[in-house]
């Protein structure tokens, strides 16, 4: 105990005086925190819309108001050619191309039916998706009112219609900040386990004080003890500057309770610490480390479902998010800040990455020698 | 000589790493109190052995024990006997000289307020009590070796093993650090020392000299220089390790 003692001032003393680290752990986050979360909008606002209307009539016209009365639309450009409008289309001047055929107007009063075109550029389908289903409720909206207009002429009774309004839950005004923030939390507590941790043991091993070490009677378990603890503080130091960032900046609630978001990142931290301090005992030099950690981090980031659900995700990812921890957090942040989860809700949770912590954490002690 | 006490012993120390053979039956026995030097060439299976003798790895075969103890299965008593300082320099940079010393000693369970008499006595001896709390990092590098010596017999080792300590130094800091290292002798502590600087070779009590993996000259200097018909050990080292070279003077 007296060992680790040594040991933990002479790591503290190294963080005070390490001018890259320090910011990194104070000023980084922040940056992420507020930056990032924009980053990964899902709302789309202005769509470039690029109008044919070669049917020139009154009702045409009341549909391309709508169009353009909404927030989401933007009209561009406008011409009478459909292969003009195609070029449009593919030199990006135009998100979006909408065909309004000649006799639009005749056919909607004599045939009770007719068509209108829209063409989204689906190089982002997300994007495009939505554009286009924006775009269909602007022609329902449409709809509604010429039928509510024409009906107006006949009877004087007002049509009924039924209306149908969704409710959200746990995120009402569907504010996508909500749902990345705790995402973006992760990224920072996994990087600060992985990284900091992996690094500050590979530069020992590179400066050739890790063999000096390796030659008094220092215990493994000290060792390793006085590396993983000052990071295991600075990870939960974190978890509590970006929650209260997050209320400050943009609102993000913290439902649940706060000591089970620690009792959590506690022991997601001992699984990222544990991934940290094995890599480093693969890697010879901060190159080989940094290289093998980003892979690591990409992978599990990207399928963590961190932007879209994984429950969308093929099975096989995921099964393979089975050993994923970052989507085990992820998952359990947001249900507890989001949902306002309790301990209970999240027992599987907890008994996993328990499990994960110790396999890992085993893992990389059984691997870390003395010797080397 | 044979009537001292054996401070560490190596009967056919073998080191393998695949087919390559780096230490090849080494036999040595090493005296309390002896400055003992370990010369050969680069490559020549110097810090190999010495990493076996510190318990940072593990020798192929043979039986080899360090302060008695065997480092097969007692490397951690070992280490709690030894001192040691690599040729990579191994001190903290980015701590202070104290905050080293501070360091090493605690983790080999010194008290604070013994650390902190030591390091104070220590400091003027060394004439830099001034440089106290100054990093590491800012100190020539001929101090910095005599400090990392300093740190590695801190805690009052058995033996202290040092693998090519004086490399890149001046002569006349390379001579103090040999004042260090005799008065650590004169204390007792056994002083195992790898060198490529023939002239330190003359300083040791005795020296062996590997060539390839093997022992080919264990004595005191002088029955060497005899044996060879040389008048200096730079001489016997190149006879030794490069007969097909001729000396000019002979």
């Amino acid at each position: 105990m007296r060992t680790i003692t040594f040991l933990l001032q002479k790591e503290f003393r190294q963080i005070r005086r390490n001018k890259t680290i320090l910011p990194i752990i104070f000023v980084l986050p922040i940056i992420q925190l507020l930056i990032l979360v924009h980053a990964t909008t899902f709302e789309i606002k202005n769509v470039n819309l690029c109008i044919v209307d070669m049917d020139m009539s009154n009702t045409s016209q009341q549909l391309i108001n709508k169009l353009e009365g909404s927030k989401f639309f933007e009209i561009t450009s406008t011409t009478f050619s459909y292969n003009e409008a195609e070029k449009q289309l593919a030199n990006n001047n135009a998100d979006m191309l909408v065909y309004i055929p000649q006799n639009f107007a005749r056919n909607l009063i004599k045939q009770k039916t007719a068509t209108v075109q829209f063409i989204p550029n689906a190089i982002n389908s997300n994007f495009a998706t939505l554009a286009f289903s924006y775009a269909s409720n602007v022609v329902m909206n449409f709809n509604k009112s010429i039928t509510v207009d024409w009906a107006a002429h006949i009877s004087p009774q007002p049509i009924k219609q039924i209306e149908t309004k969704a409710r959200y839950w746990y995120n009402p005004e569907l504010n996508y900040k909500w749902y990345m923030y705790p995402g973006i939390m992760v990224i920072l507590i996994s990087m600060i386990g992985i990284f900091l941790t992996g690094l500050n043991l590979v530069r020992e091993k590179e400066i050739g004080t890790s063999e000096q070490l390796n030659v008094t009677p220092i215990k493994k378990y000290q060792f390793i003890i006085s590396k993983l603890l000052p990071f295991l503080i600075i990870g939960l130091f974190e978890l509590i500057l970006a929650t209260v960032l997050g209320k400050i900046v943009y609102g993000v609630p913290l439902l649940g309770n706060i000591w089970v978001l620690v009792g959590f990142t506690f022991i997601y931290l001992l699984v990222v610490l544990g991934i940290g301090l094995f890599i480093s005992t693969l890697a010879e030099t901060q190159q080989q480390m940094m290289f093998i950690a980003f892979f690591v981090v990409i992978v599990f980031l990207l399928l963590s479902g961190i932007f879209t659900p994984t429950e969308s995700m093929p099975v096989w990812v995921q099964k393979f998010n089975l050993i994923n921890p970052l989507s085990y957090f992820m998952k359990v942040i947001r249900m507890i800040m989001l949902k306002g989860a309790s301990f209970k809700n999240l027992i599987n949770e907890f008994i996993s990455l328990s499990i994960y912590a110790v396999a890992i954490l085993g893992l990389a002690i059984f691997r870390y020698r003395k010797t080397a | 000589m044979n009537n001292r006490k054996v401070e560490i012993k190596a009967v056919n120390l073998t080191k393998k790493y695949g087919k390559f053979i780096a230490n090849d039956k080494l036999n040595f026995e090493v005296y309390k109190g002896e400055i003992f030097g370990f010369l050969g060439a680069n490559g020549a299976g110097k810090t190999t052995a010495i990493r076996i003798l510190c318990g940072l790895s593990k020798p192929t075969s043979g039986d080899i024990t360090v302060s008695g103890f065997d480092v097969y299965k007692q490397t951690e008593e070992i280490k709690k006997n030894i001192g040691y300082m690599s040729q990579k320099f191994s001190l903290y940079e980015d701590l202070t000289i104290a905050e080293n010393i501070e360091l090493y000693g605690g983790i080999y369970g010194l008290s604070r307020k013994f650390i902190k008499e030591r390091t104070n006595h220590l400091l003027e001896k060394l004439q830099i009590m001034e440089h106290k709390n100054t990093l590491i990092s800012s100190l020539p590098l001929g101090w910095k070796q005599k400090l990392a010596f300093s740190v590695a017999i801190f805690h009052e080792p058995r033996i202290v093993f040092l693998d090519e300590p004086t490399g890149g130094v001046d002569p006349i800091t390379r001579r103090q650090f040999w004042d260090l290292i005799y008065e650590a002798s004169s204390q007792g502590i056994t002083v195992f020392v790898t060198t490529h600087y023939m002239d330190e070779a003359e300083y040791c009590d005795r020296v062996s000299i590997m060539v390839d993996g093997r022992i080919e000259a264990l004595d005191t200097p002088a029955v060497l220089k005899e044996t060879y018909k040389v008048s200096n050990m730079n001489d016997v080292f190149i006879r030794i390790a490069r007969p097909d070279f001729i000396i000019n003077n002979e």
